[in-house]
């Protein structure tokens, strides 16, 4: 922690990261106004800042609804599907990962085959060519946004576990008799950690600007559920009478990636100080 | 060399065939029925009986997927449903428009990372390389779409001459037409088209080219071989450009390659906002419309041409480091 705090950039990610969580699980209580609340008198409302008895402060959309308080409802779609698609594809990727780094063989080609597979077609292609069939929505986004982060994982994983392998430790660990799932989780797995870690922390940034594409082609959260990809597609329709609608909640996605990415970056000189010397 | 190339075109067939079982499967995964999605509430018993003997759907699997393999080999991609044209005429119609855009987001990523990264690397700890990793980490943090959104409200509305939508002229004929008639309308037509949308898709990868180009060469530089370059007395520009970047520019090659995957991937939404006439947004048109032939044999081509890419990207090593034996 100590560390975290003495890197910049992982500071700079942390503090990010921190507000938009306060936000996000405070959200009912710091909102300014009702974020379903339609108010169509000033619809399409310019942002009115902090002046006198402004009410709302970054504007209000097509339906005179306020943008900041659904910007800050939205954060928790694009928080949640983030950590629920990384995480689901950190636990695919590192079981896969392990377990052809370890077993070896045909079991690691054909993991390895078939990862490459999925990396052969770009990845949000294949995420919006999955929830086209699976139908749209936010649980099938998230599946597919897991789907093609996957690979990644496993790639990572099976490298850090190849090297750690032949550790003397393992070794005797193997000589002492410890079965290979106590070998693999405890002696192996625990000590690929950080490396994991960064990978994962980068890749909320990437789960989160996915979400956002699939949400603005209409196929991730549908309404009433508030997302930011919806709105800027909302927004889209209104730039040249609305331009606040598509500048703050595309914002909101630009800092909340740049959190992940100087956290990630930041863990990474941590956890690898040769890399910081460049 | 000849025998590496042979090698990895023969590796390539697998990979193909598992891109094709994996984009049969997209649609035959589906829950639930895949003509009744494909027709939607409204189908006729007559309409459901005629598609499902146009696609074979009363057949065992493996023997759909072999036909439609085979007839995807012979450039047979089957019949968009609501438009009625062959898909790969459709598609055919639509890749220049894609590789277009493609051509010149990588280029002006290239044109505009390498020397930033170049200058950040020689001038570290400076104004300029403050500047270039601002634009590093803000360019890998927004969404290529956003970016899109951006520049149509604050470029596009306020000056007269870019055009919001659609595409002008073909760059590259223009390009052509430039060098062979000095007439240089249709390239400036083409140009002003393509500019926005290829600044929009070009951002993030320009901005992982400057920092990728900053971290390689200060690397490089750190090595002996420049300090012996510099104790021959030789120019700083002269070690730096052609001991120095040379060398660092190889991992920038991987990473243009492995992004312009990205890219394409990120061009299926940007096409959409500028109504660009590529294959993206025909696929991203044809899952509004279920139109799944088209999404099938779009993904297929752009997976496709993806892996054409990485090829060449790999093979593209050999040409600039000898010292990478292939056998």
């Amino acid at each position: 922690m100590k560390k975290i705090i003495r890197n910049r950039s992982a500071l700079v990610g942390l503090i990010l990261i921190s507000i938009l969580l306060f936000f996000a699980i405070f959200a009912n209580f710091v909102v300014p106004n009702d974020p379903y609340d339609m108010d169509i008198w000033v619809s399409y409302g310019a942002p009115e800042w902090f002046g006198e008895g402004s009410k709302y402060i970054l504007g209000t959309d097509d339906m005179g609804r306020c943008v900041l308080s659904r910007i800050i409802m939205g954060s928790r779609i694009s928080l949640m599907v983030g950590a629920v698609a990384t995480g689901s594809s950190l636990i695919l990727g590192v079981f896969f990962g392990a377990i052809g780094a370890y077993v070896g063989g045909k079991t690691d080609a054909i993991i390895m085959r078939l990862m490459d597979l999925i990396l052969s077609i770009p990845s949000i292609l294949l995420a919006i060519a999955i929830v086209a069939t699976l139908g749209p929505g936010m649980v099938n986004a998230m599946i597919a946004i897991a789907i093609v982060r996957v690979p990644q994982m496993a790639r990572v994983t099976r490298s850090m576990v190849l090297s750690i392998k032949e550790e003397d430790y393992v070794q005797a660990g193997k000589a002492l008799g410890f079965s290979h799932g106590r070998i693999l989780f405890k002696h192996i797995l625990m000590n690929c950690f950080a490396p994991i870690m960064v990978v994962a922390t980068l890749g909320m940034g990437t789960a989160i600007v996915v979400e956002a594409g699939l949400s603005f082609l209409g196929l991730g959260a549908q309404p009433p559920i508030i997302s930011w990809g919806r709105m800027l597609a909302m927004g889209r329709e209104a730039i040249r009478s609305a331009p606040h609608m598509t500048l703050y909640p595309g914002l909101a996605i630009v800092f909340t990636v740049l959190g992940f990415n100087l956290l990630g970056d930041g863990l990474r000189d941590i956890f690898d100080p040769q890399l910081k010397e460049r | 060399m000849f025998k590496y190339i042979i090698r990895r075109l023969l590796q390539l067939i697998p990979v193909i065939i598992g891109i094709s079982i994996v984009v049969f499967m997209i649609v035959h995964l589906a829950p639930g029925d895949p003509i009744l999605m494909m027709l939607g509430e409204d189908a006729t018993p007559e309409d459901y009986l005629r598609l499902q003997r146009i696609y074979g759907f009363d057949r065992p699997i493996y023997e759909q997927y072999l036909r439609w393999a085979g007839n995807a080999i012979q450039g047979d991609l089957g019949v968009s449903i609501r438009q009625g044209a062959p898909v790969s005429m459709l598609i055919y119609s639509r890749l220049p428009a894609t590789i277009e855009l493609a051509f010149v987001s990588v280029l002006l990523a290239v044109l505009l990372g390498v020397p930033l990264g170049v200058l950040a690397a020689i001038k570290r700890q400076s104004p300029v390389d403050f500047f270039s990793m601002v634009i590093a980490l803000l360019g890998v943090s927004m969404p290529g779409f956003w970016v899109a959104l951006m520049l149509l409200t604050y470029v596009a509305l306020n000056v007269g001459w870019i055009p919001m939508f659609g595409r002008g002229g073909s760059v590259f004929y223009g390009l052509w037409q430039l060098i062979t008639t000095f007439d240089g309308s249709e390239l400036y037509d083409g140009l002003r088209y393509v500019m926005l949308p290829a600044i929009s898709i070009g951002t993030a990868m320009m901005a992982i080219i400057t920092r990728l180009t900053r971290s390689s060469l200060l690397e490089i530089m750190g090595k002996d071989y420049i300090r012996t370059a510099r104790a021959k007395g030789l120019t700083e520009r002269v070690v730096v450009f052609k001991h120095g970047l040379r060398n660092a520019l190889l991992p920038v090659v991987t990473v243009v390659g492995i992004q312009f995957g990205a890219m394409l991937g990120g061009a299926v939404i940007t096409e959409t906002v500028f109504a660009w006439p590529g294959a993206g947004r025909l696929i991203v048109n044809a899952i509004q419309q279920r139109d799944f032939p088209i999404v099938q044999g779009g993904v297929l081509m752009m997976a496709l041409i993806f892996t054409l890419v990485n090829l060449t990207v790999d093979l593209s090593y050999a040409v600039l480091n000898p010292r990478i034996r292939y056998d």
